[in-house]
């Protein structure tokens, strides 16, 4: 055990610091320092992508990362997607196509698919299936999340 | 139009989609520690001293406790049955004397932080001499084998059959046996959310509150009192949200009875949230079954007998309360599926070995069962040249034969078992893909398509045991509704809810028996202090039992609401209807009531209430199906087979299931395509596997493979919706149901793509390693 450090970045748009031991995950940072339990931890050896987060933009599993390298970094996460009060367009298609059951992979895929969007506004049905592969769903059995996807593109490219 | 039916969507969905669902490892209480568990190395050992003294000395250690520490404050779990023959054993809460399994709890930590719990596991020094591992079952058996329990006094922990007619004698002259032996390996849920609790004991009012990760806080509660020796009245079980259930989360585990006495022992809330690892290693596993059966057949293919024999491999302890039958039992009942089998014989045993214990998974026995007589089906089919589509049509039980006692006791009340497969047979484009398999075999492809067809009992009433014997009663749910003083609508259960959307389905439900606008109803479910009292949600049960109550809570309402407004509205109550939250007068409809004011005057008192009516808007009923009813579906697969790499890619995949009257079309198609989803996965990837020293080899995600979106092919849904007879509501269960059928589909559809090379399916999963055995047994590729 390690003295604390302070680890200062920014988290959906917001400036957020903690002390925390250098050894503790960015996930138990966001979770326990923060308060924020959206982002869930499934696995912590970062196959399941529950804890997915944007880091600096791009997707990022905050399970096998330390706090202590976010340091500096800007950081969204599932709280972080609605905006003044409004869902965003994934939330919506994911409500919408029942690309959700128990509600645990969602954050983490929500992120996913947004990085997936991001980089490849309109993809075809295998590239949704590869992108959104980085996150294990137990319940859907990915069909409603597939669709969801789709429609999401199509709304985000014709906002 | 009628809110049952209607896709409305989800209401749970806000809470998720914005990162404020609220899971076990979301909470936090003030003076909360956190729980680590020290996990024995060993699969079978003695336990000889344990020393805790550094551990409870690092900073922020409040305490390390041992299982015999523990033990004053909590007693064993016994997994009682009054199946005859069966031999129970306890499962301690921490290990005391020997550890039984690679993975079992020996002591306990409580700490500031997880992560110092976790250190001071590191401390605690323990001496085990070792003990020789029984890793199979064979092994069990030996008769000079170690006793995993030597209480029990045998590793055979239970035996039972199912015997009709003679099979032995239809066997012996039957003109075509088919046989095998199969294997179905040992498998994994892998809910997403680990499982995880936390216990509050209030020393001032002792009482205890326990929040846990379970699809069962009703049972647990019961069960807990007794084992905590704690008046249940002071004992309050929450579910909260919980990140999938699958069975594996319906049994009472060891840690939720620690966690809870190491609450009390340190006067303050305990929370341990289980990692992947420990998942892997503790939680219920499923199947794990050998199955030697043969499948005897008249000349025009109608069955004449079945016989089998199952041996399970359930682990080293009998979970309460399933107990360790609960698989082997569900195979050799369910063995002959929604066929005419004249003579059957299943016989099974259940033996203790040193794994984690076998529970109750998706299904149950029943994808192990599909997958024997299916592929049993299959041969006969190839034996006899007889399209196996045509085999099976032949041997389907038909409308007009339902009700129908099956071999083994049960009744399927009804059933569209032909209609199912013709139906299947059509939407797949049968003889279209036949044809495609022909002339892919000119061109060295290697195309199958694999039929299933299944019948399974839901929403089992009392008087069929889920589990025979076990000390539950899985067939009666409550509903407690109350139409508020304000008018809104709080319907409360002692269902718990882990992905189902109970809180929009049920909520249909009340709404549309009700007459109330469905925005105004609000569900509660999972908290044994907010409902009637009840068990939880597993073996398809809960649109049926609990739908149910629910149609008889909201039909009590309903009447006494119409009762109210009559009296108010001085018109007979049979001239009211009561409909979208509005009570009018039949041909006058400027005369109406709102539920708000029906309400209001209900909560009144008695002078605005019809003489002699009691106050109040709110009833709770209870409901009991009694017998259960049949949910059946055909699944068919269309698989194309890489002789080179023995890749397997699912490349259709068609469901044609009848769940009885939906509830909700959404939901249904979500449970049908997550479920066969899981049983693809079962087919074809996950596998837990042990070594020879029971040690766990697929102890992470990158070993035990969980399908992707890259591996779930599309999966087409029809659904029947032919509505249940025996069942209020005409609801059947849905939620298992795609587990059951895919796993025989894929592994048919694999043997009819390498039929050529006359390969058969006989283990499962059917990984690229064990197809690669099967068509090149010198261990050349095929070409």
């Amino acid at each position: 055990m390690r003295d604390p450090v302070t680890v200062r970045l920014r988290v959906n748009g917001v400036e957020c610091q903690g002390r925390c031991e250098p050894r503790k995950l960015l996930v138990d940072f966001l979770r326990e320092d923060l308060g924020l339990t959206g982002t869930h931890v499934g696995c912590e050896h970062g196959i399941c992508g529950a804890c997915t987060i944007l880091f600096n933009g791009e997707a990022a599993r905050s399970c096998i990362m330390l706090a202590v390298q976010a340091d500096g970094a800007e950081i969204l996460t599932v709280e972080g997607l609605m905006q003044n009060g409004k869902l965003h367009p994934l939330q919506e298609a994911f409500r919408e196509h029942h690309g959700l059951q128990c509600g645990f992979c969602t954050p983490g895929m929500l992120i996913t698919a947004l990085d997936l969007l991001q980089t490849n506004p309109s993809p075809t049905e295998g590239e949704i299936r590869e992108g959104i592969s980085a996150v294990l769903c137990r319940c859907t059995g990915y069909h409603g999340i597939l669709k969801a996807v789709e429609a999401a593109a199509r709304t985000m490219r014709e906002a | 139009m009628s809110l049952i039916g209607a896709p409305v969507r989800r209401v749970e969905d806000a809470r998720f989609l914005t990162g404020r669902g609220r899971y076990v490892a979301d909470m936090t209480l003030s003076r909360m520690l956190h729980v680590a568990f020290l996990r024995s190395p060993y699969a079978h050992a003695r336990i000889v001293s344990i020393d805790t003294r550094r551990a409870r000395e690092l900073p922020g250690v409040a305490a390390c406790v041992t299982g015999d520490e523990l033990a004053p404050c909590a007693r064993p779990i016994r997994a009682e049955s009054k199946m005859a023959g069966y031999r129970a054993t306890e499962f301690p809460a921490l290990a005391r004397g020997k550890v039984r399994f690679a993975g079992e709890a020996v002591a306990a930590v409580l700490a500031e932080s997880r992560y110092a719990a976790e250190d001071a596991l590191e401390a605690i020094d323990v001496r085990y001499e070792t003990l020789p591992v029984i890793a199979t079952p064979e092994a069990a058996m030996a008769g000079d084998a170690t006793l995993v329990h030597e209480a029990a006094g045998s590793n055979v922990l239970l035996s039972r059959a199912f015997v009709q007619g003679d099979a032995e004698a239809a066997i012996a002259r039957a003109p075509v046996v088919v046989g095998g032996r199969f294997r179905f390996h040992r498998h994994a849920g892998v809910t997403l959310e680990n499982r995880a609790c936390l216990a509050d004991w209030d020393a001032g009012a002792r009482e205890l509150t326990l929040w846990s990760s379970t699809q069962v806080p009703g049972l647990l509660r019961e069960t807990l009192a007794e084992l905590l020796d704690l008046p249940a009245h002071r004992l309050r079980v929450v579910a909260p949200d919980v990140g999938g259930g699958f069975g594996v989360k319906s049994a009472l585990y060891p840690e939720e009875v620690a966690v809870c006495a190491l609450a009390r022992l340190a006067g303050r809330p305990a929370k341990w949230v289980g990692d992947r690892r420990e998942d892997l290693l503790t939680s219920t596993q499923a199947w794990d079954e050998t199955i030697e059966a043969e499948l005897a057949v008249h000349a025009d293919g109608t069955i004449s007998a079945l016989r089998a024999r199952v041996v399970a491999d359930v682990g080293a302890y009998s979970i309460h309360p399933w107990t360790a039958s609960i698989e082997v039992i569900q195979v050799i009942s369910f063995l002959p599926g929604p066929y005419r089998v004249p003579h059957y014989r299943g016989e099974g045993w259940g033996v203790a070995t040193n794994k984690a214990p076998m529970g109750p998974y998706r299904g149950v026995g029943r994808p192990v069962s599909t997958f024997v007589t299916e592929a049993l089906m299959d041969r006969a089919a190839r034996r006899l040249g007889i399209d196996p589509v045509e085999l099976r049509l032949r041997n389907l039980l038909r409308p007009d034969e339902l009700p129908y006692r099956s071999p083994s006791g049960v009744v399927w009340d009804s059933g569209s078992f032909v209609e199912s497969l013709e139906r299947a047979r059509d939407v797949a484009e049968y003889e279209r893909v036949r044809a495609e398999q022909r002339r892919g075999r000119d061109a060295g492809r290697y195309v199958g398509i694999g039929v299933a067809c299944y019948v399974e009992l839901t929403g089992v009433g009392s008087a069929i045991p889920a589990s025979p014997g076990a000390a539950i009663n899985t067939g009666t749910e409550g509903a407690t509704i109350r139409v508020d003083p304000g008018g809104t609508v709080t319907a409360s259960f002692g269902l718990a809810c882990h992905g189902q959307g109970h809180e929009t389905t049920l909520a249909q439900v009340v709404a549309e028996e009700l007459g109330a606008q469905l925005e105004n109803v609000r569900v509660i479910h999972g908290d044994t202090a907010a409902g009637p009292a009840g068990t939880g949600t597993y073996a398809s049960r809960s649109a049926v039992i609990g739908g149910g109550a629910a149609m008889l809570a909201a039909r009590a309402l309903r009447e006494k609401a119409l009762a109210i407004a009559a009296h108010l509205l001085e018109v007979a109550a049979g001239d009211l209807t009561l409909a979208d939250g509005r009570a009018s007068v039949r041909g006058a409809p400027d005369r109406t009531l709102t539920l708000r004011e029906i309400a209001r005057a209900a909560y009144a008192g008695a002078k605005r209430l019809p003489k002699g009516m009691e106050p109040g808007l709110e009833a709770t009923r209870f409901y009991d199906p009694y017998f259960g009813t049949a949910s059946n579906a055909t699944h068919v697969a269309v698989v194309e087979v890489d002789p080179e790499t023995c890749a397997v890619v699912v490349r259709r995949f068609v469901v044609v299931e009848d769940c009885g009257r939906i509830i909700n079309p959404l939901i249904v198609e979500g449970q049908a395509i997550g479920g066969t989803a899981q049983g693809i996965g079962a087919a074809l990837l996950e596998e837990i596997v042990y070594g020879d020293d029971g040690q766990l080899l697929t102890g992470s995600l990158l070993d035990y493979l969980v399908p992707t979106a890259a591996e779930v092919p599309a999966i087409e849904v029809v659904h029947l919706e032919r509505p249940s007879p025996t069942t209020l509501g005409g609801f059947k269960g849905v939620g298992e149901g795609g587990t059951i059928g895919a796993p025989a589909a894929v592994a048919n559809a694999i043997a009819d793509a390498l039929a050529p090379l006359g390969v058969e399916i006989s283990e499962l999963p059917v990984t690229p390693e064990r197809l690669f055995r099967l068509i090149s047994p010198g261990g050349r590729p095929l070409r």
